[in-house]
């Protein structure tokens, strides 16, 4: 149900373009793989970007609970590693063996009931859709079936996450507290910690993302993505044009939802553990706040804004943990105030109009006037 | 759970939780009677507000110290200067605030949060450079330690019962200035009509600047009297910001009343819980309980009756 247009636009596929080969040819090509797994890091987080652009960019939801979303993910796949590096011959020392150490340590006898399905693959990758999924829909159907919106449920989702921190951690034996899941070893047998395999794991992320945004793009270009923006603007209007409001802000929620834990999941893989401090009131907000740097309007400029932010905190807090935390502030608040459209607006706003016209006047040459690099919406 | 203690002995027990609890009602109350002020009335989104209350206790701190060094006989009664004190700052930083950055974002409640956020992120490294990373807690003075023995077995803190009566004392002002004050009634009359208010000759601007300072001061008074039962650190903010928010909605936003009954049944049930669970479940359930109850009742407990 595609009205009017093509799949992507010119200036849309310039971006897709460029961005597809600074992920799957510069970047690999030019980073070690340890850089290589730290840019493989901040991607993930450009899973929950997409997932905040359709529901609070296109659907005026802002949900600030995105890491309890990423969090699930995270801890279905941890679970299931956990599981893998648990065996009975890897934990013989313990007093029941074949049970994460952390359950051992905390005198469990025998694994809870939650963790059983997560002996199978199959299982646990169903579970990273499903239990975010269906835990959106709860929540979603719950509220805008009520008309709560707004700052109201960007409130309420900020008060689960805070409970989900505060039950995992509190819950040492059952989720391994406020350590996490930590010492995961290998995927259905694979060993996930070698550089050829965080290699690998990069392309099958990248190739996620990619499939990711498509959908996100298939979304936001059907007539559910101009209804979004509708009720965005004029609720009610849509509301009484017949349309069911809740319904279409509960789907827009659980997609953020799902591609929130598929970057969780993917986190995972990346990093080897998972653990409460991704799931909060704070990497909620900056989860939020990659976004809006990124452009809350744009799909790309999610990508380039998780990209961006971690790379400047990293490189910041390395050298000057002291100004990190200023820098960081200072920028959400002048995204806010002078760039509400955040990176992709500027480049909209400034860029693309001087590319539009060395364009233009090139038309002999297409596809000379953009390098790779000028893609970025940055500078 | 009830098992193991005989009748008197939970009397005591929920006669002492339940004081605990009061104590943690004040300090919400204060809290939250700051952001009901600054999202009830005025429909803005302060995640700093927690900020606004440490600068309040680093105020205090810096006072006392100060008392001791220099007037170390009129020590007993720094508390009262640096409640005054933590006031000032608070609110003029509040109007500071206000002036640099709120005032372009009062149609967009949902980027004051975020800006709000990321003040509370300078503020609080802020605070870490200047005062440094550690807890610092204040040196109480004589008359307010010790505690009273009401029974044998039911001991209450003289400095809790201090900050009660503050709370108490803060919340009848508030009224006060709020409902029966002429100024009051002009920040009442900006928030149900903007445009009418202007038309009648109220300085909308500068109601608002006031009304955001008045919120962060108090913010700051409740950060004087949080010194008295616990210390202050950086971060200390953050973990009530999430907590205070839910005692305005609870409440019903724009509605003094439901806030003090909120902030009393949620600190009531949390310290309950607490000495039967531990305390990050009665947290929990806690907070589940409110997110259940607000899930069937979003407009809060005490919600204004208005016809959407």
């Amino acid at each position: 149900m595609i009205i009017n247009s093509r799949f992507f636009n010119r200036t849309e596929l310039i971006g897709f373009v460029a961005l597809a080969l600074l992920l799957f040819v510069i970047l690999p090509l030019s980073l070690d793989i340890f850089r290589l797994n730290l840019v493989a890091k901040y991607l993930t987080y450009a899973f929950v970007g997409i997932g905040l652009v359709l529901c609070w960019g296109y659907g005026g939801i802002l949900s600030l609970g995105q890491g309890v979303f990423f969090g699930l993910g995270g801890y279905c796949m941890a679970m299931y590693l956990k599981l893998e590096a648990s065996s009975v011959a890897n934990t013989k020392i313990q007093s029941t063996p074949g049970i994460p150490d952390f359950m051992d340590w905390n005198q469990l006898t025998q694994l809870p009931f939650f963790w059983k399905p997560f002996h199978s693959f199959p299982i646990t990758l169903l579970a990273i859709i499903l239990v975010p999924g269906i835990f959106a829909f709860i929540i979603g159907a719950a509220m805008f079936k009520r008309r709560v919106g707004g700052v109201y449920f960007a409130i309420i989702t900020q008060a689960i996450a805070a409970i989900m921190t505060i039950l995992i951690v509190g819950q040492q034996g059952y989720t391994g507290g406020i350590n996490g899941i930590t010492d995961l070893r290998t995927l259905h047998g694979w060993d996930i910690r070698t550089d050829h395999a965080k290699f690998i794991l990069y392309f099958v992320e990248v190739v996620l993302l990619f499939g990711c945004i498509i959908a996100a793009q298939f979304i936001r270009l059907t007539k559910l993505g101009r209804i979004l923006v509708a009720m965005r603007e004029q609720e009610d209007r849509v509301r009484f044009s017949g349309y069911s409001v809740a319904n279409f802000k509960i789907f827009a929620f659980c997609a953020a939802a799902i591609f929130a834990a598929i970057g969780g999941a993917m986190f995972t893989l990346e990093v080897g553990f998972m653990s409460p401090s991704f799931v909060g009131i704070v990497p909620s907000i900056e989860m939020v706040i990659y976004t809006a740097v990124g452009g809350r309007m744009s799909i790309f400029g999610a990508v380039w804004g998780s990209l961006l932010v971690n790379f400047a905190k990293t490189s910041l807090s390395e050298s000057f943990p002291q100004l990190w935390l200023f820098g960081l502030g200072a920028l959400f608040i002048a995204v806010v105030l002078a760039f509400p459209n955040g990176l992709s607006g500027i480049w909209q706003d400034y860029v693309q109009p001087h590319i539009d016209r060395l364009l233009a006047s090139r038309k002999s040459k297409p596809g000379n006037g953009f390098p790779v690099a000028d893609g970025a919406p940055a500078e | 759970m009830f098992g193991d203690y005989s009748l008197s002995d939970l009397g005591a027990i929920f006669a002492m939780q339940g004081f605990a609890g009061l104590i943690l009602f004040s300090v919400y109350v204060l809290m939250a009677l700051g952001l009901a002020i600054i999202f009830g009335q005025m429909g803005v989104i302060n995640m700093a507000h927690g900020e606004f209350m440490i600068l309040g206790a680093y105020v205090t701190w810096m006072t006392s110290s100060a008392f001791q060094q220099y007037l170390p006989s009129l020590f007993p009664g720094y508390f009262f200067i640096a409640m005054c004190l933590a006031f000032i700052a608070s609110g003029a930083l509040g109007m500071l605030v206000e002036w640099a950055l709120i005032r372009h974002l009062y149609k967009r409640p949902l980027d004051t949060l975020l800006a709000t956020w990321g003040l509370s992120l300078i503020l609080q490294q802020a605070y870490r450079s200047v005062f440094g990373a550690r807890e610092v807690g204040v040196e109480l003075p004589e008359w307010m330690m010790g505690s009273w023995q009401a029974t044998d077995a039911i001991q209450i803190p003289i400095n809790g019962m201090f900050v009660m009566a503050l709370t108490v004392l803060i919340t009848i002002v508030v009224a006060y200035v709020l409902f029966w004050s002429r100024w009051g009634r002009q920040v009442r009359a900006v928030v149900q009509n903007r445009v009418m208010a202007g038309a009648v000759g109220i300085n909308t601007e500068k109601v608002d600047r006031y009304t955001f300072g008045l919120g962060c001061g108090i913010a700051g008074i409740a950060g004087s009297a949080f010194t008295m039962i616990g210390s202050t650190g950086p971060t200390a903010g953050q973990l009530y910001i999430v907590d205070t928010f839910l005692v305005v909605v609870f409440g019903g936003a724009a509605s003094l009343v439901g806030t003090i009954a909120s902030a009393f049944t949620i600190s009531q049930a949390q310290s309950t819980m607490e000495f039967f669970l531990s305390g990050s479940m009665a947290k929990v359930l806690t907070l589940l309980a409110i997110v259940a109850i607000l899930m069937v009742r979003p407009q809060g407990l005490f919600a204004l009756k208005v016809r959407k």
